[in-house]
């Protein structure tokens, strides 16, 4: 038996809609989460800098795949406290991953900001925060917009291991139809998903790079 | 009392003598001009003064007020002490380090904002009357600076450009912005290093005769240059360093027209020297 379209469409849907979830929740808290780390791993006190960037080499180290499975099954299996939630431990898992890549870039972003900047601001008599923030930031910000672009476009199809530990994302569900009913075409249909969504982040980033412009740094 | 006294500095970077025991005063009104060779400590001794560089041993007393005694039981000051004391002090750097996502306006009005915020009692963050008697003294305090800028825009003869941004300006123009930047911050004394080494021959004057305009009897000058003319025109005392060390001191007639250290006539010749 042949399923209908529509209900392909609306089983790959409800896909899409934890492959967004899982998208979006591992934006919004690694982003700021890869700033701290990118601080650490600059920071003048050894033990942290150390620490960080030793973190930052076991999470790009080992696969994110691996590193769902861990967050899974580490808790039950270490501390007796299994993790109830599978969606949790995919964004968890995928927060930090993600974090440990996204400082590297600020890292790079920062380090190349010219001294003089720093000085300028500093004779003006701005406070270390008040520097970063108003001075240093967004030319940060203009120069990591193509490499973070590049990363979060990774993250879009990254989502796919979330199926590692059974989470219905996008292709699980197309899976799972392709199973039942014994076609193929719904697997190749989630293509269809990725380009869009990832079309759609490409013009917010173009546009994002001509909003900036105005200025060169 | 001299405006500015500087007493034995000496500052090493590793195991290099950059400045050795630099001695000079500084009056108010006056124009002091640094001449030398590169790597002779110029450059060094203006960062010091601008706490961009911390000196070994030392002092540094402005109008009796003592900014800087190194080498007297090393502490770390707090941001907030060495922040109040280098606004004694104004820089324009060789590379303009204009702040380049800001306009003109902005780039000068930026710090005297935030400075002047600063000075203002923090309102509690639940009495609405106290915000809003905050946000109109922060609007009042924003016009007065802006006005105070557009007046320093002007004199540096910038003021169709207030809306341009770093990028747009040709580098003697971004040189003048950083003029008015400096001295919206009314500095006691404003240190220039270098501030046309980094500028086509064609756009020095501009810079060199802003710089001349600015002399008057209570604005205390600093200039690191290599324009020998521009020193020998603008300078009321000329330093010539050479190897960390204060070669020669005295008015421009002494040091450039009858020097007296030999080291001092050769870099002088060499300076004259046309290709």
């Amino acid at each position: 038996m042949q399923p209908e379209f529509s209900y392909v469409l609306q089983q790959l849907m409800s896909g899409f809609g934890v492959t967004c979830t899982i998208f979006f929740l591992t934006l919004v808290m690694a982003l700021p989460l890869g700033l701290l780390i990118a601080f650490g791993s600059m920071s003048n006190f050894k033990p942290v800098k150390l620490i960080t960037r030793a973190f930052v080499w076991v999470i790009r180290g080992t696969p994110l795949m691996l590193q769902v499975i861990v967050v899974f099954y580490g808790p039950g299996l270490w501390f007796d406290t299994p993790v109830s939630s599978r969606l949790t431990a995919v964004v968890v898992a995928f927060v930090i991953n993600y974090a440990c890549y996204f400082s590297e870039i600020y890292r790079g972003g920062i380090e190349s900001i010219a001294r003089g900047q720093y000085e300028a601001g500093a004779v003006l008599g701005m406070t270390k925060t008040q520097i970063f923030f108003r001075v240093i930031l967004l030319q940060v910000v203009k120069r990591i917009i193509p490499p973070m672009s590049n990363e979060i476009i990774t993250l879009v199809k990254d989502t796919s291991l979330a199926r590692v530990i059974t989470v219905a994302e996008l292709i699980k569900e197309a899976q799972e139809i392709v199973n039942i009913y014994g076609i193929l075409w719904p697997i190749f249909f989630t293509a269809v998903f990725y380009l869009i969504f990832v079309g759609i982040l490409t013009l917010l980033f173009n546009f994002l790079e001509k909003k900036l412009s105005y200025f060169k740094a | 009392m001299a405006l500015l006294e500087v007493k034995n500095i000496s500052k090493k970077f590793g195991s290099t003598s950059v400045l050795r025991d630099i001695n000079f005063e500084v009056e108010k009104g006056e124009v002091l001009v640094l001449i030398g060779s590169s790597g002779s400590g110029k450059t060094t001794l203006l960062r010091c003064l601008n706490f961009l560089e911390t000196p070994d041993t030392g002092t540094i007393v402005l109008n009796g007020e003592t900014l800087v005694n190194a080498g007297a039981g090393v502490k770390r000051e707090n941001e907030n002490a060495v922040r109040k004391k280098r606004l004694h002090f104004g820089m324009v750097f060789q590379s303009f380090n204009l702040f380049p996502q800001y306009n003109v306006l902005r780039n000068v009005t930026l710090a005297m904002n935030m400075l002047s915020k600063e000075s203002l009692k923090k309102p509690s963050p639940f009495k609405l009357s106290e915000i809003r008697e905050y946000r109109k003294k922060c609007a009042e305090i924003y016009a007065d600076n802006e006005k105070k800028a557009l007046a320093l825009i002007e004199r540096v003869g910038l003021i169709d450009k207030i809306n341009n941004y770093p990028c747009e300006l040709s580098g003697g123009q971004c040189q003048r912005v950083a003029i008015a930047r400096a001295l919206a911050l009314s500095p006691d004394i404003l240190c220039f290093d270098e501030p046309t080494s980094a500028l086509d021959p064609e756009l020095t004057g501009e810079v060199l005769r802003v710089i001349k305009g600015l002399k008057s009897s209570d604005r205390t000058m600093i200039v690191v240059t290599h324009e020998m003319e521009f020193a020998r025109g603008v300078a009321d005392k000329v330093i010539f360093m050479s190897d960390g060390i204060i070669e020669e001191t005295g008015t421009p007639e002494e040091v450039f027209g009858n020097p007296k250290s030999p080291k001092t006539r050769a870099f002088l010749s060499k300076a004259a020297e046309v290709v």
